[in-house]
């Protein structure tokens, strides 16, 4: 929990009983001490500049600076991938940060030519969705068999297959340690230590340098094994809810619980990034999708996948990269002049707005179409077409002064635009804002304008 | 060991309950009526209140057959159902829905503009079809809606239907014909707090009592706008909670016609290789739009797809069996 300045100044010489000789000294570049905690708790300080505080002070005010939620990083030959250090409940009030990692399950009961085959199906999937590349994050390497060869045979199967980040799936130490010397040049999630094995696991996770996931099915039970990790040196933790919060339900409340206490309580014992398995608890896989996707929104750091399926992943990363968008600014591209499959003077000139998701819609079905065009991207300020027209960032006015700054007349031999059909309405007004053009009203979806140009362009 | 305080919120408010359908009893002839609302804190956090109404599902359903205009696997899992309000009713049934939602259109069959005396005999044959609570959707077209929705009103009286959208810009003819017919409305606005409290106010003012009006706040599909539609939900609910008394009712959203309006749902053939199988993905699509918004507050879905409406319907069992 983040301290107010008045909480920091207690700390600092001027604040103590009694106050240290030096207080209100000036050295930190300060007027007082009281003016430089105020600094201190706006982040626009650096605590290294004052000497005089005790070391216990420091202690105190560097926990308190830390995230509550830690941020734990993955990494495989030079592939990372970072969770936690969210800071609020809700998208609305701030923006979440560090989308959930998926993770797709590899079972150690798969054949080598197998596991080889599914990692490197996961490490090439990539789908484009308004011009990001959407990919699965990494592989978790599960000891079925409960047998160490068997499991370093699988790590050593997947690390030969590809370069991704890997969570290891045991709760026997013995298997866990057989799948660590498989993992060199990765930082690998240890999942995962338990009331029974956590010495052994601790040991395993310093050895390796590496985060470990503590497994109980309560709040308590996982609390109590953060602190005796922390205890023994193991700071870079995951929480993995077990028993009743595997479902729908319990997956919900507990993730919830843990946040709220993270954010709200400041509760360091649970202030960690969560570890989900969505196919434990939902067998068949379209559930399994929708309790991936329910934890991806509240509150997962890492969601395991039991099966790989590219109608069933798509949609989950979409889903994720929806939620964790900054909502205060809509996904954009540049305005100006976009020319699609190399047009010449005769192409076709469409005007589209410059919301991501409006822009690709639109550009995607020129360029799969085959035909040439030229597209204008108004400056609509992030908006799709409709709500930037009722917004009035897309009217006549702003349309035309996209024909016109662009220089489109210049590169085209004609004098006709198309515009969205949802604006049909502008049409008049264009017709005046824009002397000696034809406007054209294209369909209302994007989807429907391949076959336009062919036959009404 | 650090005790464990779990935060839990003291809301001070709730959100209203609402009653779709009219038993015999109270003047309508529904085998049952369903409620909705209620809720004390926010989506399935049973820790903190005890779970109000199960969010329903309601299926849509037309008058007119859209097998030329949906996709192929929503067309192909109705199959000729489509093509008769009879079976089609029955089948939403048979899918599990919880209320019908009748999705008037502009033109009928024959490619002439629907009118009063159509949309008047589409809602009789739901009605008498199905013992289901009935919602009846315009076409957003204000003129045609009004004309067909004090037709359907009438047609409907005493069965409190939910006739919708009344929107701000349209939204008296509709309020008043429920009113006298004893109704309830749907009130719609894009995706913004204050405008949707606004329009509350504004039908509440007519006369409408609360406990008639549902929210539909707009949504977008998965991929196209969900996610605003969804933090819009999010603070509807948190307002309502916190004791806003014009935010607190029900919420309707749409992710079946949105949904199928995207292209992953619409398009088979041309997309990458990456979007996977093309009726598998365009059910996702569906599903995964219509829980998220259901886990960010909604009370009434309304859906297409039967495989979808099964889905969702599991997931909502789990999420109220805590
Ligand atoms: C998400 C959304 C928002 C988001 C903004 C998202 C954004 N960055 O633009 C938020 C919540 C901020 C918002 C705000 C508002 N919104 Co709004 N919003 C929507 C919503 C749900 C989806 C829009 C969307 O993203 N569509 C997806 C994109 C891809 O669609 P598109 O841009 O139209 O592009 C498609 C086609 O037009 C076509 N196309 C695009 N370019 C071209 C070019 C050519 C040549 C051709 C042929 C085709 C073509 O291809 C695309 C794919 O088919 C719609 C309702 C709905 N479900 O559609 C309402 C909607 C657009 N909003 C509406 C309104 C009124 C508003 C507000 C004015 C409300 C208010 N008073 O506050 C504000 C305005 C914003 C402001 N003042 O700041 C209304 C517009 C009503 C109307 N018919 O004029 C709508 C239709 C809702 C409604 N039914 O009332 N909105
Ligand atoms: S350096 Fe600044 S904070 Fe430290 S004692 Fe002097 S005035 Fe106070």
């Amino acid at each position: 929990m983040a301290l107010s300045g008045l909480e920091i100044y207690k700390l600092l010489p001027g604040g103590i009983k009694p106050p240290h000789p030096k207080a209100n000294c000036k050295e930190c570049g300060f007027p007082t001490c009281l003016a430089f905690a105020m600094k201190l708790a706006a982040k626009q300080a650096e605590l290294s500049a004052c000497k005089y505080v005790s070391d216990e002070a420091k202690a105190k005010l560097s926990a308190a600076a830390a995230p509550p939620i830690r941020l734990i990083t993955l990494s495989a030959d030079g592939r990372k991938i970072e969770v936690g250090n969210e800071t609020v409940l809700f998208r609305h009030e701030k923006t979440f940060y560090h989308p959930a990692a998926l993770m797709v399950r590899v079972p150690d009961t798969l054949s080598a030519g197998e596991i080889a085959t599914l990692a490197r199906t996961v490490a090439d999937y990539k789908v484009d969705y308004v011009g990001m590349a959407l990919r699965l994050d990494g592989l978790a390497v599960e000891s079925v068999a409960g047998e160490p060869t068997r499991f370093a045979e699988a790590v050593a199967a997947v690390r030969a297959a590809v370069t991704l980040p890997l969570v290891l799936v045991s709760e026997d130490p013995q298997v866990m340690a057989a799948g660590l010397a498989q993992t060199a040049g990765v930082k690998p999630l240890i999942c995962a230590a338990t009331a029974g094995n956590w010495e052994a696991m601790a040991k395993l996770a310093k050895e390796a340098r590496a985060p470990l996931a503590v497994r109980a099915d309560s709040l308590a039970g996982l609390a109590e094994l953060t602190e005796k990790l922390t205890a023994a040196g193991v700071e870079d933790l995951v929480l993995d809810p077990a028993g009743a919060a595997r479902g729908f339900a319990g997956s919900l409340q507990m993730l919830t619980q843990l946040r709220r206490l993270a954010l709200k309580k400041g509760f360091r014992p649970l202030g960690y990034p969560i570890i989900t398995f969505p196919y434990l608890a939902a067998a068949e896989p379209d559930m399994e999708m929708l309790l991936a996707g329910q934890q991806v929104a509240k509150y997962a750091g890492f969601v395991v996948l039991g099966h790989f399926d590219p109608a069933d992943v798509y949609p989950l990363l979409v889903l994720r990269a929806n939620l964790f968008t900054d909502p205060q600014k809509p996904i954009q591209v540049e305005p100006g002049v976009y020319p699609i499959n190399k047009p010449g003077p005769d192409a076709p000139v469409m005007v589209t707005t410059n919301f991501s998701i409006t822009y690709f819609a639109v550009a995607n079905e020129v360029e799969s179409s085959g035909l040439p065009g030229w597209l204008l991207v108004a400056d609509a300020e992030g908006m799709s077409v409709l709500t930037a027209w009722a917004a009035g960032k897309f009217d006549a006015e702003k349309i035309a002064k996209t024909v016109k700054g662009t220089g489109i007349a210049e590169k085209v031999n004609h004098r006709k635009v198309v515009i969205p059909g949802h604006v049909a309405v502008l049409m008049g007004e264009l017709e005046e804002e824009l002397p000696g053009w034809q406007i054209k009203v294209g369909p209302r979806e994007a989807v429907d304008l391949p076959r336009y140009l062919k036959t009404a362009w | 060991m650090p005790v464990i305080e779990v935060p839990v919120e003291k809301w001070s408010g709730t959100v209203r309950s609402v009653t779709l359908g009219a038993t015999a009893a109270e003047g309508g002839t529904r085998s049952h009526v369903v409620v909705v609302g209620g809720e004390r804190t926010l989506p399935f956090l049973a820790f903190e209140a005890k779970p109000a109404n199960r969010p329903c599902i309601a299926v849509e359903v037309r008058a007119t057959n859209p097998a030329e205009e949906w996709a192929a696997p929503l067309v192909n899992a109705w199959g000729a159902a489509l093509g008769d309000l009879v079976a089609w009713v029955k089948a939403a049934e048979a899918a599990g829905t919880d209320v019908i939602a009748l999705q008037l259109t502009t033109t009928d069959n024959a490619g002439q503009r629907m009118n009063a005396a159509k949309a008047r005999a589409a809602v009789r044959t739901v009605l008498n079809s199905t013992g289901l609570p009935v919602i009846v959707l315009g076409t957003g077209q204000a003129e045609l809606d009004n004309e067909m929705q004090v037709a359907v009103a009438e047609e409907g009286a005493g069965e409190r239907l939910v006739l919708g959208p009344c929107e701000e810009k349209n939204y008296r003819t509709i309020v008043a014909a429920a009113m006298a017919n004893g109704h309830l409305v749907t009130a719609k606005t894009p995706m913004d707090v204050n405008l949707s409290k606004q329009l509350t106010v504004l039908i509440h003012d007519m006369g409408m009592p609360l406990e008639r009006i549902i929210t539909d706040p707009t949504t977008g599909a998965l991929g196209y706008g969900m996610e605003y539609g969804y933090s819009v939900m999010e603070r509807l609910r948190l307002a309502a909670l916190q004791g806003d008394n014009m935010t607190q009712q029900p919420m309707i959203v749409t992710p079946g016609e949105e949904a199928w309006r995207a292209k992953e749902a619409r398009a088979g053939e041309g997309v990458p290789a990456a979007w996977g199988d093309w009726a598998r993905r365009a059910v996702n699509w569906e599903t995964m739009t219509a829980a998220a918004l259901i886990e960010s507050g909604a009370d009434i879905v309304v859906m297409r797809h039967p495989e979808a409406v099964a889905r969702v319907k599991k997931m909502i069992a789990e999420l109220m069996a805590a």
